[in-house]
């Protein structure tokens, strides 16, 4: 296939009537529109087969070994049959937990919160707007450290304070006996951070409404809810689509939270312990790479048919 | 009494609105109270912070200015951590963006062979969290020398699919014929992208500059992997190693803190179109 191509160019070359090969060559590169796409998209195809393909080839035998510097070895299919402890179930089922819940908040209120924004009757618009956005700037280092002392568990820490007031005894939030206290605080951190982000999505899909429509709503006497429930929320499916498939990925791919809530990666007994951050764990910590591999080759797999599936639900190949 | 159907509508208009008002209030305090409550924490000694936690009052007779002294003294580390952050920022937000728009325009204005499994390859990086791939590109970065370098923070990333995905579709607006008319005039295929392209795209660049920057400015995961030496961090990562279970460097660190948000917010309360049309550029449906 290659030869052959190259045959062609060759052939092709004396037709271009300049006996002189050098800078002919050069200009030939410079102005010939067949090669010229493959020069551009070169860059990208570098960094996919340096960063991408190489470290998934190399991810998949290593997943086969096991990793100690110098006596690297096969070990055949021990790492995967290791997949099924308890600490990885645990850190899936927390990962699970955590986007379910997450999706269940983050992706309908911002709409709802959008739609209000957009409406006519609201005043002081683009000041609520830059309010919302404000968390989103901030880095998770910031954001964690912040929330980690308004979770704290002494009496004086801001939500216990608070709470005190309505004479709830001081709750140790974070990793505390109740599982639901650390969900609570990384829902809320969840929360903070990109409610505003996902209201600007659903407000940049509200402007592409035709305002024509709600106005010939209201003169066929339908009521707002009736205008939200039949204009704005079919219309507005595929914001709603984008935003929800970006909080299933960055909620199974959550570990920074957790991270920096529990100061680093050990909460105690697992609470926050996530899929990342069991990852990170076995590659840092324990330096577990032949297994740490196997786990991210089920990840890769499990990512891709979800990715797969649903863009087969939302009709992405019948596009192209 | 009757109220005139005007007066009805006005009527309802404000207790709509009031409401609405209320509810967009109380939400807005809520996202200001953990920046209130770390900027008052950032302006009271470590001790305190460390024996109660922070809160939302005021107590001037313990609030001072120390923590900002100590940290503009030249004792730590932070401004140096400052600096690295922001030159890695720049170094990689002009060189993926270079590098993508690059991309995008082979993209976007030619047809060629294996242009879709290619542009499938776009995507496909896109669905898949980098820190999957962690491990192995731990152990590559290690073979390929990068450790403890800013190149091996930046380099993985430098075809960001986002931004080859967001210029393609701001091209595909630019009609090929228009790029004809600059070959007849004698252009190189890349004298038509540096000359004529590029200058077109600068909007785009406006906006994915912010989306790219960003990232890169708050980017923490990849950077504590790669990054090893304590005068080469970036300042989150700078910021984390602070992190100890005695708090001893509580001072440093909240002030520190806030005072890397400042500027962000700064430069967002002034060019904040660009910074929400940068920042939610993932929206742009394909």
């Amino acid at each position: 296939m290659g030869l052959k191509k190259n045959a062609a160019a060759v052939t092709k070359e004396p037709k271009a009537a300049a006996p002189k090969p050098g800078k002919e060559r050069t200009n030939s590169l410079l102005y010939s529109q067949k090669l010229a796409p493959y020069l551009f998209v070169a860059p990208f195809v570098l960094v996919f087969a340096i960063f991408y393909i190489y470290p998934v080839i190399s991810s998949i035998i290593m997943s086969f070994q096991e990793v100690i510097p110098g006596q690297t070895h096969f070990i055949g299919l021990t790492n995967y049959k290791r997949l099924f402890n308890g600490d990885l179930g645990q850190a899936v089922l927390n990962s699970v937990i955590y986007t379910l819940l997450s999706c269940a908040v983050v992706v309908p209120v911002p709409m709802l919160l959008a739609v209000f924004l957009n409406s006519k009757k609201m005043v002081g618009k683009n000041i609520f707007r830059s309010v919302f956005f404000l968390p989103a700037l901030v880095s998770i280092v910031v954001a964690g450290l912040t929330f980690r002392l308004i979770f704290g568990e002494m009496p004086t820490a801001l939500l216990n304070n608070v709470l005190s007031n309505f004479g709830i005894k001081p709750i140790k939030w974070l990793g505390g006996p109740a599982q639901w206290t650390t969900f609570f605080a990384l829902l809320v951190l969840c929360c903070w951070r990109w409610t505003g982000v996902n209201i600007m999505y659903y407000l940049a899909g509200l402007q592409n409404i035709s305002v024509e429509l709600y106005e010939s709503a209201e003169i066929d006497g339908a009521n707002a809810w009736q205008q939200f429930r039949s204009i704005t929320v079919p219309l507005l499916k595929p914001t709603f689509t984008y935003v929800l498939t970006i909080s299933i990925y960055g909620g199974l791919a959550m570990f920074l939270e957790s991270y920096m809530l529990f100061n680093g990666n050990r909460s105690p007994g697992g609470a926050g312990l996530t899929i990342v951050g069991y990852l990170y764990r076995l590659g840092w910590e324990q330096a577990n790479f032949g297994f740490g591999c196997a786990v991210g080759i089920c990840l890769l797999v499990a990512t891709l048919t979800i990715n797969l599936v649903q863009l087969k639900i939302s009709g992405f190949f019948k596009k192209e | 009494m009757r109220k005139t159907p005007k007066g009805i509508k006005t009527r309802k208009f404000s207790w709509t609105t009031i409401l609405l008002l209320l509810l967009f209030v109380l939400l807005a305090v809520l996202i200001l109270i953990p920046f209130y409550s770390i900027f008052l924490a950032s302006l009271r000694p470590s001790t305190e912070i460390m024996r109660q936690g922070i809160g939302l009052d005021i107590d001037l007779s313990i609030m001072s200015f120390d923590n900002y002294r100590h940290l503009f003294s030249g004792q730590t580390k932070y401004f140096t951590w400052f600096f690295n952050s922001i030159k890695i920022t720049a170094v990689q937000t002009v060189l993926t963006l270079l590098v993508s728009a690059f991309v995008a325009y082979g993209f976007a204005m030619y047809d060629f062979k294996g242009k879709n499994v290619l542009f499938t390859c776009v995507l496909f990086i896109m669905m898949i969290p980098m820190e999957i791939i962690m491990l192995p590109l731990y152990q590559l970065t290690i073979k390929l020398g990068l450790m403890d370098s800013m190149w091996g923070i930046i380099l993985p990333a430098v075809a960001g699919p986002l931004p080859i995905f967001f210029f393609r579709q701001y091209l595909s607006g630019i009609s090929r014929e228009f790029l004809d008319a600059a070959r007849v005039d004698g252009c190189s295929e890349f004298g038509i992208f540096f000359r004529i392209i590029a200058p077109l795209m600068k909007p785009s660049f406006a906006a994915m500059g912010i989306f790219v920057g960003m990232n890169s400015w708050n980017s923490f995961l990849w950077p504590m992997i790669v990054l090893r030496s304590s005068e080469k961090l970036t300042l989150p990562i700078g910021l984390n190693s602070l992190i100890t279970p005695y708090g001893n460097n509580y001072d440093v660190l909240i002030c520190g803190a806030v005072f890397s948000v400042i500027p962000i917010i700064l430069l967002f309360l002034i060019f904040q179109k660009q910074f929400i049309a940068g920042m939610t550029a993932g929206g742009v449906k394909g």
